[in-house]
Parts: structure tokens; sequence; C-alpha cells
């Protein structure tokens, strides 16, 4: 007879080369990230808290943080309203539609982030389709500012994580019992009651997983914030990105890289516990 | 009772030329039905008889290609389910799982803008009347089947509906529950005077619920009739091979009242068959209309298969001469001699005007009478 314990460690074979890469490749750099984080000063001279209490003590970077989440927030919440139509859509759609949906759903997937940023900035820029397109109707009377700003950013994360959003709703969607809407509309429900009372409340879990990753997509985003908000938006990535290779202060910007871990992970905790916690009745997604 | 029941009153509902094709496929063709106010019809057909359709349409969720729905002979057709005042009750009850016994029974009076005392007042008297008041608070996944069930009734007749739809309500519930829900249930429908129409493929359910029966075959009305007319008369082979159990019996016409079964017997049938001599026909008998005999003229001997006890009958089977299985149903009294298989026994037909006659040959219905017991 094989010894118990032989047999449980056959069983770990297969997932023994993951779990070595996962080690090398995010355990090991996450605890070397911590160590350097716990360093006075660049010079690495002795460990203390500082790197954190400068943060705390420091409004600009607090402000960088809020920002930087706050994008995510609103990113995940503008792809919210996106995707719902888009869903409902699919939904009652015939099989052909769906295809073509799911498909271009899929597209900007099976692109490079690169890419499709660019191609927002094509829009976008200062001879960019939508300048040029108001200038030549004579809508506009000089080009307006685009790129670089903030709701361009929005706009450009919205289209490029909708995915992320789009294929739970459609999933939680297509798990809804269509005897439910149906019992609604005979009580004498409008559509839009249907959507409030039942729809919406029965989705929320497909709703919130997809909020969180959309959230955690964009927050984020170094290449797209970078590129389509440009300089003047300092954001956590570009701003560890800034005190690491820029200024080489390394402790600072792995302490900054921790906390930001740590709050965007915060962030999809709390939520997730917080709708457990309030979705009675709700089959979790 | 704080509301009058008696003031609820339900829609008298006419169906006229109804017609529906899901592309080729014709689900229904030629529907016409009269449905009296406070009538409960049951709509019985195998799956795929244009049932859920017919349902669905007098619902308003699905717009009949051709004819006319009338409520109180106001046509309909146009106005969307939701401003039809009409009740639903689905065979998986739908009930929102989210909300509890109390809002799920709201649902509609909400839905409706009623004013707040007005809903609890009424929600109370609902779930009064189902005996559920104490499980108001509760969700729909913490409840039983049955329970559910009368959730799904009171949500329905909460609106104060004109027209009650049941689509298959009871199949999913336990064998020994469901009588006791179909009682229920009927008594409930009765009491608040509503129009109701239940949709089944079970034919039990159908004769014990229904004022009158609709019986749906390849998406035409074969019959429409009350239970015991349907049981004892029915208009088709399908229909006595449907409604209940029955022996098929091959046989020709010798006389204007008299039938020569292939079995062995002629039989008189005290009344005139409507047909030619030498005609081939199809008699049915239901099993409880036959009884042991002796041999004598007009008995049929079968050789006894088996005999089956259920409960209050015991049913034996037996084969003719001519190859067709017969089934006899007697009462399980004490004293009466078990048939033992082998044996030769001679069949009586004990009353020949609940004898039915049909001229389709039987061979396209022996699967109907292979299916029964």
């Amino acid at each position: 007879m094989v010894p118990a314990g032989t047999n449980a460690s056959r069983q770990l074979l297969p997932v023994i080369p993951l779990a070595v890469l996962f080690l090398a490749a995010f355990v090991l750099p996450l605890a070397a990230l911590v160590l350097v984080s716990l360093f006075r000063d660049p010079q690495f001279s002795g460990l203390s808290l500082v790197q954190y209490l400068r943060f705390i003590s420091d409004p600009f970077s607090l402000k960088v943080l809020s920002d930087t989440l706050w994008l995510g927030a609103e990113v995940a919440l503008a792809a919210l309203v996106l995707a719902y139509p888009l869903a409902l859509v699919y939904v009652a759609s015939g099989p052909f539609m769906r295809t073509l949906i799911t498909f271009l759903i899929m597209l900007p997937l099976l692109t490079s982030t690169v890419v499709r940023t660019f191609a927002w900035i094509v829009i976008l820029g200062r001879d960019g389709i939508i300048n040029s397109a108001m200038l030549s109707l004579g809508l506009w009377q000089a080009p307006a500012r685009l790129l670089y700003t903030w709701e361009g950013m929005v706009l450009a994360l919205t289209q490029i994580q909708l995915p992320l959003m789009a294929l739970p709703v459609i999933n939680s969607l297509l798990r809804l019992d269509g005897n439910l809407t149906r019992a609604a509309e005979g009580l004498g429900a409008s559509r839009a009651r249907i959507f409030l009372t039942v729809i919406l409340p029965l989705t929320l879990p497909g709703a919130i997983a997809g909020w969180l990753l959309v959230f955690a997509a964009a927050a984020t985003a170094f290449i797209t914030q970078t590129l389509v908000g440009g300089g003047r938006i300092i954001l956590m990535p570009s701003y560890i990105y800034q005190q690491a290779v820029g200024v080489q202060d390394w402790p600072f910007s792995a302490a900054l890289s921790l906390i930001f871990t740590l709050a965007v992970t915060g962030i999809v905790f709390a939520v997730g516990a917080l709708s457990r916690r309030y979705l009675r009745g709700v089959d979790a997604a | 009772m704080e509301l009058a029941l008696s003031d609820v009153r339900g829609h008298s509902l006419d169906l006229n030329g109804i017609g529906h094709a899901f592309g080729a496929t014709v689900a229904l063709d030629e529907i016409n039905l009269t449905v009296a106010a406070g009538e409960l019809i049951a709509l019985l057909g195998p799956s795929g008889c244009g049932k859920t359709t017919m349902l669905q349409i007098i619902a308003g969720f699905l717009r009949p290609s051709k004819g006319e729905v009338r409520f109180d002979g106001a046509r309909v057709e146009h106005i969307p389910a939701n401003r039809r005042r009409i009740g639903m009750v689905f065979q998986n009850y739908a009930l929102f799982p989210h909300l509890t016994v109390f809002e799920n029974v709201a649902y509609g009076l909400r839905a409706r803008k009623t004013a707040n005392a007005e809903v609890t007042a009424k929600v109370e008297q609902m779930l009064g009347l189902i005996q559920m008041a104490a499980f108001a608070r509760r969700l729909p996944g913490e409840l039983s089947g049955g329970q559910q069930q009368r959730v799904a009734l009171a949500r329905a007749l909460a609106i104060d509906p004109g027209l009650v739809l049941l689509d298959e309500p009871f199949s999913a519930l336990d064998k020994n529950l469901r009588l006791d829900m179909q009682i229920e249930i009927k008594s409930l429908l009765k009491t608040f005077g509503v129009t109701s129409i239940i949709v089944t493929h079970d034919q039990e359910e159908a004769l014990s619920m229904a004022d009158r029966i609709v019986v749906l075959n390849k998406g035409r009305i074969e019959q429409i009739d009350s239970p015991d007319a349907l049981y004892d008369r029915p208009a088709s082979l399908f229909i006595s091979s449907f409604i209940g159990h029955t022996n098929l019996l091959r046989g020709t016409v010798t006389e204007t009242d008299r039938v020569l079964l292939d079995a062995g017997p002629e039989i008189d049938l005290g009344r005139s068959v409507q047909r030619r001599r030498g005609t081939p026909v199809t008699i049915s008998v239901r099993p409880e209309n036959i009884a042991f005999g002796t041999e004598r003229p007009g008995a049929i001997p079968v050789t006894i298969r088996t005999t089956v006890p259920l409960g209050a009958v015991s049913v034996t089977e037996g084969v003719t001469t001519s190859g067709e299985a017969v089934k006899i149903s007697q009462a399980r009294a004490a004293g009466i001699a078990k048939a033992q298989a082998g044996e030769t026994a001679w069949l009586a037909i004990t009353d020949t005007s609940r004898v039915s006659i049909f001229s389709t040959p039987v061979d396209d219905f022996t699967k109907h009478q292979q299916r029964s017991v």
C-alpha cells in the first residue's frame, strides 16, 4: 500500500511549476518590495517606517492616491452604465447577433493596450478626428483640448476596460429566470420598474464583479493613464514610476507601491464582503 | 375579512379564430373558446399541443398571428401584458428570490402605485387567507414547495385580477401534496370568483380542478366538456385514451346495434352505431366497466397476465385471443378471488351504454394504450 503522504504529494505534483513561478515572480519580489520600503533613505542606510510617515503627512501624495482610486471608481461606473444596455440587447438577441456581439466585445481584448490607447490619441488629439470634424462643420471655432484631460482619460479607459464589465453582466443576465421578468410584467410593472426591482438586484453580483475588475484595471492602467492623461495628471502608477526611475528614490516608490496595492485590494475585498452581506436571496456570481 | 370578496368578479373570455405560427410551424389553428366569468377551465394536452402558446396569447406575452382575444367582450390583442390585469402562477412559481414573502405579494400593488396603508392591509389579508401570515418576513428560498405555491397564488390574486392563469402549477410538487394543494387552490379561486385557466398535461389535475376541460391536440381543440362528459363520452379515440385509462378493441359492424369483436364475441350495444355493416371500428371500454363473468354469449375470453394492487382498486391485465391487451379494474374488496396468471377468464362489459365507438384504426393508438396503468 502506498503511504498517504506519498499519495498526497503525488496529487500536488502538477501544481509545482505554477507554485514555483508564483513564488519566484510574485512572492519574492513582493517581499523585496516590503524590505526596500523599510529603508530610511535611497542610500539604504538603516531601517525605519519613515517612508510611510512621509506618505501620510504629504497632502500631494494623498491627493494622487485618492485621484487614482476615484478614477477607477468613475471608469467602472461609466462602464457599468454602458454595459447594461449592451447586455440587455445581447440577451434579447438571436444566436447570430449574440455571436456578433460577443465578437465585438472580445475584439478589444485581442489587440494590444498600446494600440487601443494610440487609437484614442488619434481620436482625441488636437488634429484628431473629433476636432477636425467639429472644425470643418463649423461647430467649433478653435480646436478643443480633449487629449490630456481627465474626461478624455475616463472615456478611453471606459472603452478599453468595457469587456471586463460586459462579460460578467451578460453572464448574470443569462442566468436570470425569464419567468421572473414575465411575472413582474404580468403584475403590472413597467419596463423601468422591472429593471430596477427585478433585473438589477438579481444581476447585482455580476455587476459588482465587473465593477471590481474594471476598478482595479483602470486604477492601475499605467499606459493609458500616461498616454491619454499626459504629464499633467499625476496618478499612482506614473507617480511610482517617476519616484523609482526619475528620482531614484527606491524606498519611497516601494512604499507607494505597497500602499497602492493595499488600497486597491482593500477596496475589492471590502466591496465583495459588503455585497455578500447585503445581497440576501441573490445567488453569488 | 375587510374586503367583500363577492364584489370581485372575473372577466369573461372569448377566443375567436385564434391561430399562431412560429415561422413555418403552426402552433395553434382555429381556436374558438368562450369562458364565462368565474369559470375554472383546464387546457389539457400532451406537450407540444399548443397549450402554452395559448396561455401566452391570453396573458399578452405573445400576439396571435390571427384571431381575436376578448375580455368582457372588448378586444385586447393590442394591450400589453402589464396592463391586462391578469394574475399569473408559473410552473416554478417565479417568486422574486430577493424579496420577502410580504414584498412578493405586495409587488403588483406597488407597481400600481397603491398607497402604503392599503398595500399593508391587502397583503396581510392575502397572507391570512393562505395561512402564511407568520412567514411574511421570510425569503422564498426558506419556504417549502407548497408554501411557495400559496405565496405565488396570493401574489397573483392580490391585484384583484379579472383572470388568473396557472401554468402547470402542481408539477413541481410531491405527488402526496398535489391533491391537497389542488383542493385548496380550487376553493381559493372559487372564493374569489375569478375566471381561471389552468394549463396542464396531467389529466388527473384537469379532472380534479376544472369546471370544463379543453382538450388540445396538435394545435387544435379536440373537445370542450365537463370532466364527467369527457370521461364518459369522449369525442375521439385520442381523448378516450388521453383522459383516464381505457381498453381499445377492434371489431366490425354486423348489425345496426352490433359489433363483432376480433377478440371473439359479438357485442350488443343497445343503440345504433351509426355505421354501415362491415365498417371496421374500435370500441373503447373503461377498465372499471369490465367485470369477470362466466362463459356465455357476449363474454370475451382472455388469458390473465398479471394483477397489480393499486390501493383502493386492483388492476388485472389479460390478453384476448386476437392479441389485444385488456385491463380490468376492480374494487379491492375482501373475498374476491385473485385471478391467477395463465388462467383463462371470461370478461363481461357491465354497461354497454358507456362504451364509445370510433372509426379510426386502432393501430395508431396502441402507444396510448400501452402507456395506461
